[in-house]
């Protein structure tokens, strides 16, 4: 893995969205930064903050009811402070975006041609006929057949796993900085999975594009991401490359989600799972997030004060009291 | 990756239209308005007689071959004045009701699009035109415009853009939420834009249907206020203003006022069933809000 300068910086990045019965906190405080090259995963169940963080990048969480605080610098610009029509200059040229759904995330009454255009007549200035050419290329890269007919065809003409690549297309349209995947794979079966996590893996590799690839499929980070954020309740519980991620597990948490993943030839093996529900970004519990859920929490400070990130290794960071037994940490 | 085979290329419009020809009514209107269409444009031409000329000594004659709808109290061929009115009906219907589709549709897209306090007002003010009888409000409007044909273009125009409003932003509050606005938001692209290039299209199914009710009842407005003396003026000839001339002699002379008033029920009966017609294939779920605002006359 070759990571380079460090391409965007998020600082204690907050969202709140108001609601009848009160602020939600939906993610507090996440920091960290991204590196040219990098793919960077973020895991988390539903509901951890995780789209949310990343959709509060280019502020495309709708305020009011949100509210988003805190800094994300890209090439030393706080985006959070930026005007609505430099912030939409940011917004698919240096901040790419793939979303979950490629059925609901393609207008069925535009062709796939006027989509996959938009991002360059906008942004790149280009004519129609030269965004039309660019469109063709694109369709080309992300591999699929006959992209000049491609072109002029409506999403539902097209199967998921072709949608996808549209939508990737559009991702990459003016080669972002950053590409964000935001469960991208989460809707596709399982073949057509590994190829767009293929795909996306070797343009990054051609475009030296940054990726976070949010996911909550751990098997996927496992395969391509180079370090991980483990998400909860709003709150970064553990940030590790993905390998000490795996092998030197530190939090709680992280070790009861590789717990429950189910183990290829441990046949008969009951999963495990992590008792109770996520918490309530309205009515969060005092101290740690995950505490009243964690098998651990001897330590008086876990139902009172907030465990902040430490460092326990390079590049390493986990939030809490507890100091995992070497033969828990997998 | 397997390319499977995909079905032949079908545009949403054949799709449309395939359905909408499977549906007999509506085809029936449907050939009605391309006849009145024929009959509008070519009127003057079709028309046996003049339909201004009086002839005081034929007045009141009843149909007969050289008079096929007889003739009013001046003498004046019924026929040749149902002929010709077809076109200012026509006209008044169609810029009415085009006035109220550019403003009504235009204030829909913003309200609904925009939300919150935009909403609010443009939504609460048009309420308020919403709340005057259609034809009260019309009135109104056309006494302090003064009468005649243009004014009452504007009068039922303004009276019948609230609907296009309120159907233009129930649908755009749904589709601003889909995932391929966000999507299109996350490329950069502004309000404005959004708003012409993805939300628009997606709201035009309700529009159209709107569109062709609408004209029915903006040609029955029409009827109603020349009927009044405010909309088309004396000696041109409209329906409405010949079933108010008539209403003296309906017991002498029934022709006078069945013809035009056939004319009248034909038009509109076309334009509602081709809606219909268009909303079944549109969208069978759709209901019309015009069902529940009730009748002009």
């Amino acid at each position: 893995m070759s990571t380079g300068d460090v391409v965007l910086s998020v600082r204690d990045l907050r969202v709140t969205f108001g609601t009848a019965r009160g602020p939600a906190r939906v993610v507090e405080g996440v920091s960290y930064d991204l590196h040219a090259g990098e793919t960077l995963a973020i895991v988390g169940e539903s509901g951890s903050g995780k789209s949310v963080s990343t959709l509060a990048l280019t502020r495309l969480i709708p305020e009011p009811p949100g509210r988003v605080e805190g800094e994300v610098v890209l090439a030393g610009q706080d985006l959070l402070t930026l005007p609505p029509g430099a912030l939409r200059k940011v917004r698919g040229r240096r901040i790419g975006m793939i979303f979950q759904d490629p059925m609901t995330s393609l207008n069925p009454v535009l062709t796939v041609g006027r989509q996959v255009t938009e991002g360059l007549e906008h942004h790149l200035g280009l004519s129609e006929k030269d965004a039309r050419r660019r469109a063709r290329e694109l369709l080309d890269l992300v591999g699929i057949p006959d992209p000049e007919r491609r072109l002029g065809e409506y999403p539902h003409q097209l199967s998921g796993g072709m949608r996808q690549r549209v939508m990737i297309a559009i991702g990459l349209a003016c080669e972002p900085e950053v590409l964000v995947a935001d469960e991208a794979t989460t809707a596709l079966d399982v073949t057509i999975q590994a190829q767009i996590v293929e795909l996306v893996q070797r343009l990054q590799a051609e475009l030296g594009m940054a990726v976070i690839w949010i996911t909550h499929d751990l098997g996927v980070v496992a395969g391509i991401a180079d370090r991980v954020l483990v998400m909860y309740g709003g709150r970064v519980l553990e940030e590790a490359a993905a390998d000490d991620l795996y092998a030197d597990t530190r939090h709680p948490y992280t070790a009861g989600l590789l717990a429950s993943l189910p183990v290829v030839g441990e046949a008969g093996r009951r999963l495990v799972s992590i008792t109770g529900l996520p918490p309530d970004p309205v009515d969060l519990p005092p101290g740690c997030v995950f505490h009243p859920r964690c098998p651990h929490r001897d330590d008086p400070r876990c139902a009172t004060e907030l465990p902040p990130l430490r460092e326990v290794a390079p590049g390493h960071r986990v939030a809490c009291f507890y100091e995992l037994p070497a033969e828990a940490r997998r | 990756m397997t390319d499977v085979a995909l079905p032949p290329h079908r545009s949403r419009t054949r799709d449309v239209l395939g359905v909408l020809s499977k549906n007999r009514l509506a085809i029936v209107g449907l050939v009605v308005l391309l006849l009145l269409g024929v009959v509008a444009l070519f009127g003057e031409w079709l028309a046996p007689h003049s339909p201004t000329r009086t002839n005081i000594p034929n007045r009141l004659e009843p149909p007969s071959l050289t008079h096929p709808f007889g003739t009013d109290e001046l003498g004046r061929d019924i026929l040749s004045r149902v002929l010709v009115a077809a076109r200012v009906s026509l006209q008044v219907g169609f810029i009415a009701v085009g006035l109220s589709l550019a403003v009504g549709v235009t204030i829909g897209l913003v309200a609904g699009y925009y939300g919150r306090f935009v909403d609010t007002a443009l939504m609460r003010f048009m309420d308020m035109v919403f709340a005057f009888p259609a034809i009260l409000l019309a009135i109104a409007i056309l006494a302090v415009l003064g009468p005649g044909i243009r004014n009452a273009m504007i009068a039922i125009g303004i009276v019948y853009t609230p609907i296009f409003a309120r159907v233009t932003r129930g649908s755009v509050l749904s589709v601003r939420e889909e995932d391929y606005v966000r999507a299109s938001r996350s490329v950069g692209a502004s309000g404005p834009r959004i708003i012409v290039r993805h939300v628009l299209p997606n709201v035009m199914g309700p529009i159209i249907v709107q569109t062709s009710l609408s004209l029915a009842f903006a040609i029955l407005s029409e009827a109603a206020l020349s009927f009044l003396g405010l909309g088309v003026q004396p000696p041109d000839p409209a329906w409405g203003r010949m079933l108010a001339e008539a209403r003296g002699f309906v017991r002498v002379a029934w022709w006078m006022g069945v013809f035009p008033g056939l004319a009248i029920v034909v038009t509109v009966m076309a334009f509602n069933l081709l809606g219909d017609g268009l909303r079944d294939a549109l969208d069978p779920r759709q209901k019309s809000v015009i069902e529940s605002r009730g009748h002009l006359l």
